[in-house]
């Protein structure tokens, strides 16, 4: 491939960018839908070109501009599926701050641009230092859009947000350096070939968990996400839950599984023991919140437990469960806070109790809502059944303990999901303001019919999302293997029966009477 | 070596000070009014200065050919490279300075003064003699040239009553540093039996004697002193914050350059036999320089003092590229200081910028509350100083950063850096609020001064070099200071 697409994907949303902060004002939303269409359209070419079963690594180009690493992008399946997440995702974030943000549009739209290549730059990342300052600059856009379109207590949040994160990468870095120095190079796909000392890998793990544990945000690094979720403007929610928290379960699968193997093995009770944690505590939590937002920010720290869950499971099925919630989490609950959003547009609040009844006179919000939350529970039909069906039987392969409790996990989100719709959709119309909302605007069709449509793709048929990253899957499953963690399920083989067992022991000596 | 060839080395610390003394004869006769003229004069004289480093810069020089007057001067690369970056810095101070001085309401008093180019010219000709200093000798004269006129400048508002107690405050204290600094000298003199850098070098071979460590200790204790090092430092904030702010812009920059770069040259070149001797004193003065002066920000509401701790903190980082104790590290220093000076000389600026009508500065934050709604270029341009400041990625003092802590982790001090960097985000805290006064607040619309264009060029200029297109220039610039951080090491 000698267009380099994935450098144009990230110029296109730059130019927009820079174009949006110069104009300002209403035609900054126009530019910003035009170039966040324009990069999605790239991005279904990206697809359609990307050779299934073909070179692990393809569209690569690699530059040598800078002092120190190289500019190097590349993709494989994982990454493909990750980047498409993020630019269908981000003209539906356009859409919906079309009106809700009127004050300094223009830097805003800018903010989600620079956000839109920072993404797509992590995901397409060859060089561990590139990867490191793209995934690392997205402090700065997210910071302002918590800080400056936020809610009444944004200030606390944007710092907690910002230092959070900041101080768990810091670290990640030194092991970057350490593991250059001793490699002796930068690039990505070497590195992940590279087998370090057993001893080194520890720490070197340890490093990259302090980061990545904060991103995905596991328990009990998590807390800084329901204020940055509950302050965020709509669409930095949907961006934070749909591709950020992406970024921790991205690292795990491409840096801490692949180059640390032994360490993730020997870390994976860790793991588990926090994840299982934080399905059954943020589930609970979950379920006595009043406000909306912050009901859906811990509901994504119980599913990116179950991501982490399937990502230490250390079997295809886990691997490719984990990457399948990823994928759904970003649509569903991107969709979620979608639908907190339109509705907050008309009533500014988030109180659950302020509303009721809502399916009444808003049957088609209700429809959507519906959905989503079915989606969320994993009911089969929806994605979120695909990804965590096949996350708990990876799991189930390796214990059936953790397999147990993430299942118990599963049903307690059932249980918050749906009481949640029943305050808000059924029962009576208790407020008369709220009792008064029109349903959902064109626009608001334009955002959710997309995310409902791919939702069901996926639940339907998976093998769409799942094809792209079968073989990388299977190369990282085939490399990391040999370390995996004693199973509780390996059952010793018999020797096969001669006849059915509900074969009737029949005496032919005996004749007939 | 003949004594034409001397000179021909040190033709631009000739040519600045016959410059220095023209003008000085100029400002005398022709008063306060020929201050911009002769601050334009100044600014060319240096950037003529710096144009005929070029050529040797370009191919680096070590070596014995690089020695002046018998070895009482070395023009190498790491000499050329520190003088480039002072005159750039001196340029930019001169630059600013016209409009700070004289705003619309500025009467006799506030005006700009003819002395304040020729001191700052006398200034940058002390730090070229410090920088390319091969004796203890010259090495004094080049600081107490420098000092001295620096003493003046912080007190060059004569009738304010903040710039003449910063100006007491730097001397008295400068002049305990520089007694100290003699004392070890003295000391090092004493038991070694030579001034020349070489001499003493020979002198200390072998186990330091109680004399000769206790020398070590005094000089290290005068240049902590000089570059504003914990537990040197005190004096920082007060002098940054009383001074004109064009001049705490020149002390957080060509001084700094200066007198960082001549530890290093004495820390190589002098103690560069006994390692083990300074490493730890250099390595705690790094790790405390980066709490402290992160821990001594947070608390401040003055931005010119914060500023002052901040450059505290990044002494911290760039000593931390000396505690490496070898060419790598020597060279990520001098890439730190590099991207150190614009980055202080664009936040600087943008402070200069944040003037009322009557062209007097805001100082505090409070007064820039919502800077981003009522002067967006400004705060914008602050946004990406401080980021950068802050080391986030992708604007440029990240990569400062980057090659420091690459160098410290490549010589093994992984678990120096790791608290390094830690210690680091506590500094991030009060970076970031600058870009929560300017942007999160509401507007309290006092910021209405017009600026000069000088600072609007200047403004942007930093701010386009500390953005993301600052990194291309980042393969010539590890060339440039690889080469610089070699001849420290090359054997005279």
């Amino acid at each position: 491939m000698d267009f380099p697409i994935l450098t144009t994907m990230m110029l296109v949303p730059l130019a927009g960018a820079i174009l949006c902060l110069i104009t300002g004002g209403g035609a900054a939303r126009v530019i910003a839908l035009a170039s966040t269409l324009a990069t999605f359209a790239l991005g279904v070419v990206l697809w359609v070109n990307y050779e299934i079963g073909g070179p692990q690594w393809q569209f690569q180009e690699s530059l040598d501009l800078f002092d120190g690493f190289t500019y190097a992008l590349g993709i494989d399946g994982i990454s493909l599926l990750l980047i498409m997440l993020s630019v269908f995702l981000m003209p539906i974030c356009i859409l919906a701050s079309w009106d809700a943000i009127q004050k300094r549009v223009g830097e805003y739209m800018s903010a989600f641009l620079f956000m839109e290549v920072l993404m797509i730059g992590t995901f397409a990342a060859q060089d561990l230092f590139l990867f490191y300052i793209f995934f690392e600059a997205g402090l700065i856009p997210m910071y302002l859009i918590i800080g400056v379109w936020g809610g009444d207590n944004r200030i606390y949040a944007s710092y907690k947000f910002f230092l959070y994160t900041l101080i768990g990468s810091v670290l990640m870095l030194i092991a970057m350096f350490w593991m250059v120095a001793t490699a002796g190079t930068s690039d990505i796909p070497t590195l992940m070939q590279y087998e370090f000392d057993t001893g080194a890998q520890t720490w070197l793990w340890l490093a990259f968990f302090a980061s990545f544990a904060v991103k995905v945000p596991m328990w009990p690094f998590h807390t800084w996400l329901p204020d940055a979720h509950v302050q965020a403007p709509t669409a930095g929610s949907v961006i934070l839950a749909g591709v950020l928290l992406k970024l921790g379960g991205y690292g795990f699968i491409r840096f801490s599984l692949p180059m640390f193997p032994d360490a993730s093995a020997d870390f994976a009770w860790f793991v588990f023991a926090l994840s299982m944690v934080a399905v059954i505590y943020t589930s609970l939590v979950a379920l006595v919140q009043e406000d909306m937002k912050k009901l859906i920010a811990y509901s994504s720290v119980a599913h990116m437990a179950i991501v982490t869950v399937g990502l230490f499971s250390f079997n295809v099925q886990g691997l490719e469960g984990a990457m399948l919630i990823m994928l759904s989490h970003g649509l569903v609950s991107g969709a979620l806070f979608l639908c907190v959003g339109v509705i907050y547009d008309r009533l500014h609040t988030r109180e659950i109790a302020r509303y009721g009844g809502l399916s009444i006179n808003m049957p088609y919000y209700a429809l959507f809502f519906l959905l989503f939350t079915m989606a969320s529970i994993g009911l089969p039909g929806t994605s979120g059944f695909v990804g965590e069906f096949l996350s708990l039987a990876g799991i189930y392969q390796t214990s059936s303990l953790v397999a147990l409790i993430c299942t118990t996990g599963i049903i307690l989100g059932a249980a918050y999901m749906l009481y949640l719709y029943r305050r808000v959709a059924f029962g009576d119309q208790k407020n008369a303001d709220a009792a008064a909302m029109g349903d959902i605007r064109p626009r608001e069709w334009a955002m959710m019919v997309p995310i409902a449509a791919v939702v069901l793709w996926m639940g339907v048929y998976p093998e769409s999302f799942l094809a792209p990253m079968r073989a990388d899957i299977a190369v990282l499953d085939a490399q990391i293997s040999a370390a995996a963690p004693a199973s509780d399920a390996e059952l010793a083989p018999g020797t096969p029966r001669d006849a059915a067992a509900n074969a009737i022991e029949f005496d032919s000596s005996e004749g007939e009477h | 070596m003949d004594f034409s060839a001397s000179f021909l080395l040190v033709m631009p610390e000739l040519v600045l000070t016959a410059a220095g003394l023209i003008l000085l004869l100029a400002a005398a006769w022709g008063g306060d009014k020929a201050a911009r003229g002769i601050s334009i004069v100044a600014s060319l004289v240096f950037f003529a200065v710096g144009l005929m480093l070029v050529p040797s810069l370009h191919t680096g020089v070590d070596g014995p050919d690089t020695l002046a007057f018998g070895g009482l001067l070395k023009i190498d690369t790491f000499a050329l490279f520190a003088k480039a970056l002072i005159y750039l810095a001196a340029i930019a101070c001169l630059v600013v300075a016209p409009a700070f001085f004289n705003g619309p309401a500025a009467g006799e008093e506030r005006g700009m003064r003819a002395e304040y180019p020729v001191l700052i010219l006398f200034a940058a000709l002390g730090m070229s003699i410090m920088v390319s200093a091969n004796d203890f000798m010259t090495l004094y004269l080049g600081l107490e040239l420098n000092s001295l006129a620096s003493y003046v400048l912080a007190s060059i508002l004569r009738k304010d009553q903040r710039s003449a107690e910063a100006g007491l405050k730097y001397f008295v204290l400068g002049a305990l540093a520089s007694g100290i600094l003699l004392y070890g000298m003295s000391l090092l003199y004493g038991f070694t039996g030579g001034t020349d850098f070489a001499s003493v070098r020979a002198g200390l071979d072998g186990e330091l004697s109680i004399g000769q460590l206790f020398g070590l200790i005094f000089v290290l204790s005068g240049l902590a002193f000089k570059i504003a090092a914990v537990p040197f430092h005190m004096w920082t904030p007060d002098v940054y914050e009383g001074a004109p702010t064009p001049v705490t812009m020149f002390f957080s920059t060509a001084p700094k350059v200066a007198a960082v770069a001549l530890t290093a040259r004495v820390v190589f070149e002098v103690f560069g036999g006994q390692v083990a001797a300074w490493q730890q004193i250099v390595m705690f003065t790094a790790l405390a320089s980066i709490v402290f002066g992160a821990l001594g920000a947070i608390g401040q509401d003055n931005l010119k003092r914060l500023l002052a701790y901040s450059s505290i903190n990044n002494i911290g980082f760039i000593l931390l590229g000396l505690a490496v104790a070898n060419a790598a590290g020597a060279s990520a220093m001098l890439v730190y200081l590099f991207i150190y000076v614009v980055m202080s000389l664009g936040s600087f600026t943008a402070l200069l910028m944040l003037r009322d009508e009557d062209g007097d500065l805001y100082e505090t934050f409070a007064d820039i509350r919502g800077l981003a709604v009522t002067r967006p270029v400004i705060a914008w341009m602050l946004l990406v100083q401080m980021f950068s400041l802050a080391g986030i990625p992708p604007l440029l003092g990240f990569y400062s950063k980057f090659v420091i802590f690459q160098a410290t982790v490549e010589a093994g001090l992984v678990a120096f850096a790791a608290i390094a960097i830690a210690a680091s985000v506590i500094g991030a805290f009060y970076y970031i609020k600058f870009i929560k006064v300017m942007f999160f607040d509401d507007a309290v619309d006092l910021v209405k001064g017009k600026s000069g264009s000088g600072h609007w060029v200047l403004l942007i200029l930093t701010g386009v070099i500390v953005s993301p297109l600052g990194y291309l220039i980042t393969g010539s610039l590890k060339d440039l200071t690889d080469k610089a951080a070699a001849a420290l090491f090359v054997a005279v």
